[in-house]
């Protein structure tokens, strides 16, 4: 048996206190904000409990409630998987498309780069509200337009087909976050990569594809890791929306349909809140809340594994 | 040595279970004593204070308009003035949301007295004791409810027998129709059974290309206040057997209901080109409302709509009517569907003597709340007010009043998960007429289902 030196041993207890004094903000934040209320969802979400009164073991009910019996759970699933995969590939692509624009254009680049950046700066319910006027199949001017074209019109917010296309819009509209951050990893891109391809004979193309993308491929990756986690936990726009579109904007305590029109904008997040707001079933609210954790863990883990291939391969 | 070994030994050889366990033991309990700390917000609180005493109470409405706000304070000044021990603090603007949060929570910022427009909730609330019985302060008071308030509103105020609101006037659903419009297209009256209400829907109607000049009534479920719910009591509707399970297949009211809707929905043009005419309806709290416009000719709703379309300029002259009942029923007509705000003590406060006096005054004194529904144009909630010969004499709001005081007037019964029953069956609504769901006894018996296992896992 080694033994140990009683001055070390003082050394070695004073150097891991001073570690714990500086990683205590972080643990204390950490615990607060992330350990406890995880680990309270997760004791919920085997207790029946109304917020009111104390809550009683219920063992596996609120899981079986939210996967069997709960109607809005899997429209509200398969809506926002349809987003994470159609608005955010869109929006990156968007976003890339339009940090490009402002990178390369010449003509009073300030007031493009202002003018993309702008809506983003739109609060989320007034922006959707003025979308859902614009985008009113009877009176909104988009229609009017299109009907000038002699274009089909839909009817955007209250058609189910139509309604996740038209928050596509409303986001790819709001893209200025992107477009930021996408405008200065192109701005950072070294000039002498781009002249040195050229050189060799590259195309617009082929300078895209072997000089701009590996360099911005992990803003890409970041990008499409916000995107998705953001989109997971899409709530405002198509509440309002919904809310909005079907007629029922006022009236406090007016009963609302969830996900107008046919429950085509219903999202994860809106359920937590139906479940555990206004169904005073705080247990299966914490089930859907562990759900779309888990989601996002599962997204994230896979993207960034990908994605750490994809840098790899691209450096 | 039993157990693991890895557990059982450290790198220095010392054994170190006991202290982990210890630690992991300490952990757990630490955990599970926060966790059933943070569930244990409000309490069933006890009416221990002296409401003599020198006293602040807190309480949280929901009103927000400035006439409405102005209203509510000048009420809260004349029971401070009755009351020269108690002070009001007042918060405005309060949603249900917060309302919640702060009775779930309690604490020392928590509201004394609460009032709310969601009277759906009522079930949840006395269920779960957010907000005291009342029961035993109307006993105090020598107050006899049966004889101070309207029936229906006694109903949607108290839950399976606990009473832990108190109505804070009401509002009244009826039949607002453009007179002029009636008189261009020959119709005398406003109809009084819903075959008369069809007729007059369809003589009121005028197509323009596929659309409409003027509609007679927008039936579709996302029409303006078209809902179950308000069509539920001109049709009897129960919603629920004596035992409380869902039993809207087996009621032929529900079915009736659902039937006269999608009919009339095919009659005046097929549910398609009702919501594109929909779309281009304004905002249901705006000056646009369609029935201001005189986009539709009839429009169920509330004793505000009235006031609502004189000030938003409505050129035409407004005539109201209780709601049409089914054929047959002739007898009941006048009734209609009832709603309105309550207002209770929350179980956590440590003021409920005072909290009491406050409810009291706003909900039994007949001054009080006379003059708050004339200041906003609401149904007075007692029937010593509705009586009374200071209430607002304009003959359409009379008629609301009226229909609050019908005895077959009633409110949707309460349920511990809110809304959510309705809601299904709105959802039904929205099926059938679409014609998405074809068969109105299989929707009404899965509507049924869903109901059941709703209020399983909420009860």
């Amino acid at each position: 048996m080694t033994t140990i030196h009683p001055g070390l041993k003082a050394r070695r207890r004073r150097s891991a206190l001073r570690t714990a004094a500086f990683l205590s903000p972080w643990l204390l934040g950490f615990s607060v904000f992330f350990a406890y209320p995880l680990l309270a969802t997760l004791y919920f979400s085997f207790m029946k409990y109304d917020g009111f009164t104390a809550p009683v073991w219920n063992g596996l009910a609120n899981w079986s409630y939210v996967f069997q019996d709960y109607p809005f759970f899997w429209p509200a699933l398969r809506n926002t998987l349809w987003l994470v995969v159609v608005m955010v590939s869109l929006r990156v692509v968007f976003g890339l498309g339009v940090g490009l624009l402002v990178t390369r254009v010449r003509t009073a680049p300030g007031l493009f780069r202002t003018f993309f950046y702008l809506p983003y700066l739109a609060p989320p319910v007034a922006a959707t509200m003025a979308f859902v006027f614009l985008l009113n199949p009877g009176t909104g001017p988009a229609n009017t337009v299109l009907d000038l074209f002699g274009m089909p019109q839909p009817g955007w917010f209250k058609d189910a087909d139509w309604s996740k296309p038209a928050l596509t819009l409303l986001a790819l509209w709001g893209i200025g976050d992107l477009m930021i951050i996408f405008m200065a990893a192109l701005l950072d891109v070294p000039r002498d990569q781009y002249e040195a391809a050229e050189l060799d004979g590259a195309g617009p193309f082929a300078r895209f594809r072997y000089v701009t993308l590996p360099n911005i491929s992990p803003i890409l990756l970041f990008a499409v890791v916000t995107g998705v986690i953001e989109t997971m936990q899409f709530y405002t726009q198509p509440l309002v929306a919904g809310k909005v579109a079907s007629g029922v904007i006022g009236g406090s305590g007016q009963q609302f349909e969830p996900g107008y029109p046919d429950q085509s904008t219903l999202t994860v997040p809106q359920i937590v809140y139906n479940l555990g707001f206004q169904r005073f079933d705080t247990g299966s609210a914490c089930v859907v809340a562990l759900v779309l954790f888990a989601l996002c863990m599962a997204f994230t883990a896979v993207l960034m594994r990908r994605g750490s291939g994809f840098l790899s391969a691209e450096d | 040595m039993p157990g693991h070994p890895r557990a059982a030994r450290s790198r220095s050889g010392r054994t170190r279970r006991a202290p982990y366990a210890r630690t992991a033991a300490l952990a757990a309990v630490t955990a599970v004593c926060l966790l059933a700390g943070a569930c244990t917000g409000s309490s069933g609180g006890g009416a221990q204070d002296d409401p003599d005493a020198e006293t602040t109470l807190t309480f949280w409405h929901g009103w927000s308009a400035p006439s409405e706000v102005e209203a509510i304070d000048a009420n809260i000044e004349a029971f401070e003035e009755k009351h020269p021990n108690i002070t009001v603090k007042t918060v405005k603007n309060v949603s249900d949301d917060k309302l919640n949060q702060a009775l779930r929570a309690g604490g020392g910022d928590s509201p004394d007295v609460v009032s709310s427009f969601a009277t759906d909730n009522v079930g949840r609330f006395c269920a779960a004791n957010a907000l005291a019985d009342l029961k035993p302060f109307l006993a105090k008071s020598g107050i006899d409810p049966a004889k101070t308030f309207p029936k229906p509103m006694l109903d949607y105020t108290q839950y399976e027998g606990k009473r832990c609101t108190l109505p804070l006037l009401g509002d009244a659903y009826g039949l607002y129709y453009n007179k002029d419009a009636f008189a261009k297209a020959g119709i005398e009256a406003p109809p009084k059974t819903f075959s008369e209400f069809d007729e007059v829907a369809k003589k009121l109607t005028k197509e323009k290309g596929d659309s409409y000049s003027q509609l007679g009534f927008m039936p579709n479920y996302h029409g303006y206040e078209s809902t179950v719910e308000h069509f539920g009591a001109q049709f009897g509707v129960d919603y629920f057997d004596a035992d409380g399970r869902a039993a809207n297949a087996s009621d032929p009211g529900m079915k009736a209901l659902f039937t006269w809707q999608r009919e009339l929905v095919d009659a005046l043009g097929g549910f398609e080109k009702l919501e594109r005419h929909r779309s281009t309806f304004g905002d249901e709290w705006g000056a646009k409302h369609p029935f201001h416009t005189g986009q539709v000719a009839m429009q169920l709703d509330g004793e505000w709509r009235g006031k609502m379309a004189k000030e938003a300029g409505a050129d035409f002259e407004i005539g109201t009517a209780p709601l049409p009942v089914p054929d047959g029923q002739e007898d009941s007509y006048g009734k209609g569907y009832l709603s309105g705000t309550v207002v209770g003590v929350a179980s956590s406060s440590p003021r409920q003597n005072a909290a009491w006096e406050l409810v009291r005054f706003l909900t039994t004194d007949t001054n009080a709340v006379v003059d708050f529904a004339n200041a906003i144009h609401n149904v007075p909630s007692t029937l010593a007010a509705m009586k009374s010969p200071r209430l607002n004499e304009d003959p359409d709001y009379r008629t609301f009043v009226k229909i609050a005081q019908h005895p077959g007037s009633r409110h949707a019964p309460g349920s511990v998960n809110g809304a959510a029953y309705l809601l299904t069956l709105q959802d039904l609504g929205y099926a059938y007429e679409s014609g998405r769901e074809k068969s109105l006894d299989a929707g009404l018996r899965k509507a049924d289902r869903q109901i059941d296992k709703d209020l399983a896992q909420a009860g």
